[in-house]
């Protein structure tokens, strides 16, 4: 079946005064139809500039350059009338802080039902009722009262149950949710993580989940992309992936994780160092200053994204860990 | 390294009622609203031994920052007493507190923002020992210096680099140098790997274990994380609103905690394992925490809770021993 995304040799480049920053470096991956698809990587790894990319919202001194297909149409470099067309409507993103993505001055009405009318030409009355009933869905409550209210009059969680809500208004073919719950506190974040769970099961929607914290892709990923310096330097199964790492960063990751289900108080494993400088990437693996197992030829020969499994990748020179 | 559970004899701090109170909405001149009163610390009492890690967790506004500033008088208490080694701080005057300042110090969030960004890693590392050892030599202060950079795992060369040459990790090391560098008793860590990735997040918690077990300090450890708490924690306390609900030996707390907000805090921690964490009984509370302006009557946990009765909107749980050690302020806790 054709994916819902499909992205090749996706290049992601900022000018800045000292220099070209390659911020995401050519990734390539796919996002099938239904699929929940983590992508898990720390600040700087690219896993957020990808979807910035794909939806046209690059900073001004930002370049992307590859493929992106969505339902097999081309949409880098489109016009942006029509990547309207497809952005808000049949692929929609949620950020991290819902209250910098609301506009303040606007009632929650008026924000929700701009996008129905925009995309869809429903009228005022209409979408109205259908901004009503999403709000419901999301578990807000009153939520005809509540709709003509202002951002600063709901808490983090609601706002971001609000975005949740706007983003699925003309119920999108794919849902890109950047960090959805990292502002939000524990307890908060568990009601969010069971509504996208819910909403992804009763919809079928493809959801692509951008997080640096493991413990939610494990709970709602079918697989996993794993992100180090702006490239895939992991794909595959969840299961996989968490069982059985193959790469040398992906294990180091899952093993400085300190985690409720294992004994605690002894040292924690790290990963020595720190992540390299975008500007300066070395020309052979990115991780080389951290790894363990690192060998002479990881020094100058990159290694390539490949095939490992069925359905796992990695782009490590190591034969096995 | 944890859990040592240093029954050490004499605490090094008794901290007893204490109550921190802001006034809000006392607006400008003309304004008529009437201020309002947020309790942001109620009540709270605990003893912290030498060479151990007390963990405070709790949601935002629950009142963990403000109790870690209050114990070191950086806010001023509304009631209630810290006694420092016998000794109540509110009875010392401002030369005698300075004094004490050197035995307690703080490192804070956001790495690079509590960074003086004009100042070199040398000069804030090096800038309590300018106020509590004006007798040492410029050659002697630099000395002392590099060796606390060597061993928070900075390189002594970096000594004349600015904060924005550094990343997260290394600020968050340079803020530790900094407090460590008079030798403190105690440090109050407020969130300090929040901001953090997580293969750096395992580095400073490594260090700080590391430095408690060398030099026997005890540490305040402040975070929303409760695997990191759990990682680094002797005893934890657990706020809400302001009160402390629960307050035991971590493995106990862990094990079996007895509040339903310390039951569902745990349970809403994501566990990094596919299985285990799709198979995980939740325990997913409703509803946001209340406006702290305005908390609940009675328990100030029963609009969230599972188990709230009739009794819980008159009256407020006192915490209460259940057993040698571990504290609960609730009603059902036995249930």
């Amino acid at each position: 079946m054709e994916p819902v995304l499909s992205i090749e040799n996706l290049h992601t480049r900022f000018a800045t005064p000292d220099g070209l920053v390659e911020a995401v470096n050519g990734v390539s991956f796919t996002v099938g139809e239904g699929e929940t698809l983590g992508i898990v990587g720390e600040s700087g790894s690219g896993k957020s500039q990808i979807f910035i990319s794909v939806m046209g919202l690059l900073a001004a001194n930002g370049r992307a350059s590859g493929s992106v297909r969505f339902r097999g149409h081309e949409i880098l470099g489109l016009p942006r009338k029509q990547l309207n067309r497809i952005r808000g409507a049949r692929m929609s993103m949620i950020f991290q802080d819902p209250m910098t993505s609301l506009n303040p001055y606007l009632t929650i009405a008026r924000q929700m039902t701009e996008v129905l009318i925009a995309h869809k030409g429903s009228s005022r009355a209409e979408a109205r009722g259908e901004a009503i009933a999403m709000l419901e869905r999301v578990q807000i409550p009153e939520a005809a009262r509540r709709i003509d209210m202002y951002p600063h009059e709901f808490s983090g969680g609601m706002r971001q149950r609000v975005m949740i809500a706007m983003a699925l208004l003309c119920k999108p073919e794919l849902l890109i949710a950047d960090e959805p719950t990292t502002a939000l506190d524990v307890t908060v974040q568990a009601q969010i993580l069971e509504l996208i769970g819910a909403l992804q099961r009763a919809s079928n929607t493809a959801i692509v989940l951008i997080t640096h914290d493991l413990g939610v892709i494990a709970g709602l990923c079918d697989r996993v992309l794993v992100m180090y310096a702006g490239r895939v330097v992991e794909s595959g199964p969840v299961r996989d992936i968490f069982r059985d790492p193959q790469h040398p960063y992906t294990a180091g990751l899952l093993r400085s994780t300190p985690r409720l289900d294992e004994a605690a108080g002894a040292r924690l494993s790290t990963i020595p160092g720190q992540p390299p400088n975008l500007q300066r990437l070395p020309p052979g693996c990115a991780f080389y200053e951290r790894c363990a197992h690192r060998e002479a030829i990881c020094l100058d020969d990159r290694p390539e994204l490949r095939r490992i499994g069925e359905e796992r990748k990695k782009a490590c020179h190591l034969p096995h860990l | 390294m944890p859990p040592a559970a240093p029954l050490g004899p004499s605490p090094l701090l008794s901290v007893r009622d204490l109550s921190v109170h802001f006034t809000l909405g006392a607006g400008g001149l003309f304004s008529r609203r009437k201020p309002v009163l947020l309790r942001a610390v109620d009540g709270v009492s605990f003893d912290l031994r030498p060479g151990e890690t007390l963990g405070l967790v709790g949601e935002s506004g629950c009142g963990k920052s403000t109790l870690g500033r209050a114990v070191l008088r950086l806010l001023p208490s509304a009631a209630g007493r810290v006694v420092w080694l016998g000794q109540d701080l509110a009875a010392l005057s401002t030369a005698a507190m300075r004094q004490r300042r050197k035995e307690m110090q703080i490192i804070f969030q956001d790495p690079l923002a509590s960074l003086n960004p004009r100042m070199t890693a040398g000069e804030t590392i090096g800038e309590p020992l300018k106020t509590f050892r004006p007798d040492l030599k410029p050659a002697e202060a630099k000395r002392r210096i590099q060796e606390i950079m060597a061993k928070v795992g900075l390189l002594p060369q970096q000594i004349n680099r600015y904060p924005h040459e550094f990343s997260g990790g290394q600020c968050q090391r340079i803020g530790i140098a900094r407090a460590m560098i008079n030798d403190p008793k105690l440090i109050v860590c407020d969130e300090p790997v929040s901001a953090l990735d997580a293969s750096i997040q395992a580095q400073i918690i490594n260090l700080l274990m590391d430095l408690q077990r060398e030099t026997g300090l005890s540490l305040i450890f402040i975070s929303h994380n409760l695997s990191v708490v759990r990682q680094i924690s002797h005893r934890i306390m657990v706020l809400y609103l302001g009160k402390v609900v629960e307050l035991a030996d971590r493995d106990q707390l862990y094990r079996n905690p007895r509040h339903p907000y310390t039951q569902a805090l745990i349970s809403a921690v994501p566990i990094p394992d596919p299985d285990l964490e799709r198979a995980k009984q939740r325990l997913v509370l409703s509803g946001d925490l209340p406006s702290p302006l305005d908390p609940p009557s009675g328990c100030r946990f029963r609009t969230r809770c599972p188990k709230a009765t009739e009794i819980c909107a008159r009256l407020s749980p006192s915490l209460l021993e259940i057993e040698r050690g571990h504290e609960v302020a609730c009603h059902h806790w036995d249930e």
